[in-house]
């Protein structure tokens, strides 16, 4: 079964429709890559899936389980959605990380703040507290940040702060990872070590939506890539396929922008 | 001079006493003035707009007019136009009188920098927040607050220091602040007329106070310097 289904999703702002009927679906551990040009909905349909935006029709399925259904009401209740966003992440193109909390800090706030409302919190607090360390610092490892982990983000590099910023959505175990260009705010030459370590995540099965201008990488890192045109799904398959052998003429028209670049 | 020295002890302790008054009018605003602005800046970034259209208009009013009419006619207007009197007499009522004209007008001040404070914290915060599953208040509490606050430092520090100066204009409805104290000496009082000394020498309480508010502020300033 499908990790994630998208149905028929729709979304207006006033009276221009952004998203119009988007389908697609995801199994378990794969990477699904989203192109397509500015203003084409990918921002707005990553925004749907994290419920920052309520889209006006259609269906959303995480393991099966119906988060969002536009036609039942019970399903957009306040309360309910903050539960529903723990399943998705999302990795921000400008970062937000907070300013106040060190890297480490930035990786751990959420994860405690779930944390209080457990109802052995008071017994474990020390407990609770040095695991939660002990995961936010070996995702820092792992984004290769060991020796960054006290800084403030002022005093991180763009790359650095974006790999922040991937830890600390990793540190909720979302079912699914979302990054919207997570590299278009990074200088060239920073590019490389964020794009590593998202293909490092897909080397270990993690299962993420990636809207990218990074044409190559979207290649090499996807197992199915989405081809997005004024709100609309024009073109989807595999990466070789979308990438090669675009059926259609807009696809063929915007990929070539990219490679004689 | 020799007189001046003479003179000293009792305009000193004069002096003291219309400082004490000043303080309490600059403390009295300041907690009145903090709390309050930030319920008009509430006000005046509501989405029910015929509530933000009054805010904003009042703020307008009240920032485009000089606090020392804004305190004539607030201890003049109940009791010569309306024919009651409602501040009573004497010294507490000119007190009352000025501290809720001085409330007031620093609150509409203080609303316009909480507001830019609060709209100057970047959206893409409370939505890293949101997507991390933080409530609300959570999100308030532990990011945006913090951020609104070191906003807001600078610009308050500002007017924290304007306010002092202000005060003064309480004079005008013969509070006995600290001018009306020193002036006393040129017109007669306790033995000594026209001495102009005691109005000058005023300047002093007020660049030490003022010396003291600087310093503490700025420490304020430095402390959350460690993020940006
Ligand atoms: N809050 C909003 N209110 C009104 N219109 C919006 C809003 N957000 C996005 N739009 C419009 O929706 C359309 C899609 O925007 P979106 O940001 O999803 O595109 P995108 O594919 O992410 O583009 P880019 O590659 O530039 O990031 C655009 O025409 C945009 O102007
Ligand atoms: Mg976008």
């Amino acid at each position: 079964m499908a990790i994630l289904e998208v149905e028929h999703l729709n979304k207006n702002f006033e009276r221009t429709e952004v998203l119009k009927d988007i389908s697609f679906s995801l199994e378990k551990g794969q990477v699904l890559s989203i192109i397509g040009s500015s203003g084409s909905g990918k921002t707005t349909l990553l925004r749907c899936l994290n419920f920052l935006e309520r889209p006006g029709g259609g269906k959303i399925r995480v393991n099966g389980e119906t988060l969002f259904d536009a036609e039942d009401p019970s399903t957009m209740q306040e309360s309910e959605i903050r539960k529903k966003r723990l399943h998705f992440g999302l990795v921000f193109q400008s970062f937000n990380l907070f300013p106040q909390y060190t890297a480490l800090g930035n990786v751990m706030l959420a994860k405690e703040l779930l944390a209080k409302a457990q109802p052995d919190y008071k017994a474990r607090r020390k407990e609770i507290h040095s695991e939660i360390e002990k995961e936010a610092k070996s995702l820092l490892t792992q984004m290769g940040l060991e020796d960054r982990m006290e800084n403030y983000p002022h005093q991180l590099s763009g790359g650095q702060c974006q790999r922040v910023a991937i830890a600390r959505a990793l540190a909720l175990k979302p079912d699914i990872l979302c990054f919207d260009e997570p590299t278009s705010a990074l200088d060239p030459e920073l590019t490389g070590e964020v794009l590593k370590v998202i293909k490092g995540l897909a080397d270990q099965e993690t299962t993420m939506i990636i809207v990218t201008h990074e044409m190559a990488f979207a290649r090499d890192v996807s197992s199915q890539v989405i081809f997005m045109d004024d709100g609309r799904i024009l073109e989807q398959g595999m990466p070789e396929q979308v990438f090669e052998n675009p059926t259609e003429e807009r696809t063929k028209q915007f990929l070539s922008r990219y490679t004689q670049g | 001079m020799e007189l001046i020295l003479e003179q000293f002890p009792v305009v000193i302790q004069s002096l003291n006493i219309g400082f004490i008054q000043t303080l309490k009018l600059f403390f009295v605003t300041l907690l009145g003035a903090v709390p309050l602005g930030l319920i008009i800046s509430f006000g005046s970034m509501s989405r029910f707009r015929p509530l933000s259209y009054l805010t904003k208009i009042i703020v307008w009013i009240v920032r485009g007019t000089p606090l020392m009419i804004q305190l004539l006619i607030i201890y003049y207007f109940p009791g010569l136009v309306l024919d009651n009197p409602i501040w009573g007499g004497g010294e507490s009522g000119r007190f009352l009188a000025a501290s809720v004209a001085f409330i007031f007008n620093y609150a509409c001040y203080f609303s316009e920098i909480y507001r830019g404070g609060i709209q100057g914290v970047p959206k893409g915060q409370e939505e890293a927040g949101l997507v991390l599953g933080m409530t609300r208040s959570q999100i308030f509490f532990r990011i945006t607050l913090l951020q609104m606050i070191k906003r807001i430092v600078p610009p308050m520090s500002n007017e924290i220091i304007t306010l002092v100066k202000d005060t003064s204009l309480a004079r005008i409805i013969a509070l006995q602040e600290i001018i009306w104290a020193g002036q006393a000496f040129l017109k007669g009082s306790q033995g000594i007329s026209g001495a102009i000394w005691p109005l000058f020498f005023t300047a002093v309480y007020y660049l030490i106070f003022n010396g003291i508010l600087t310093v503490l502020l700025g420490q304020l300033e430095k402390k959350l310097d460690y993020f940006r």
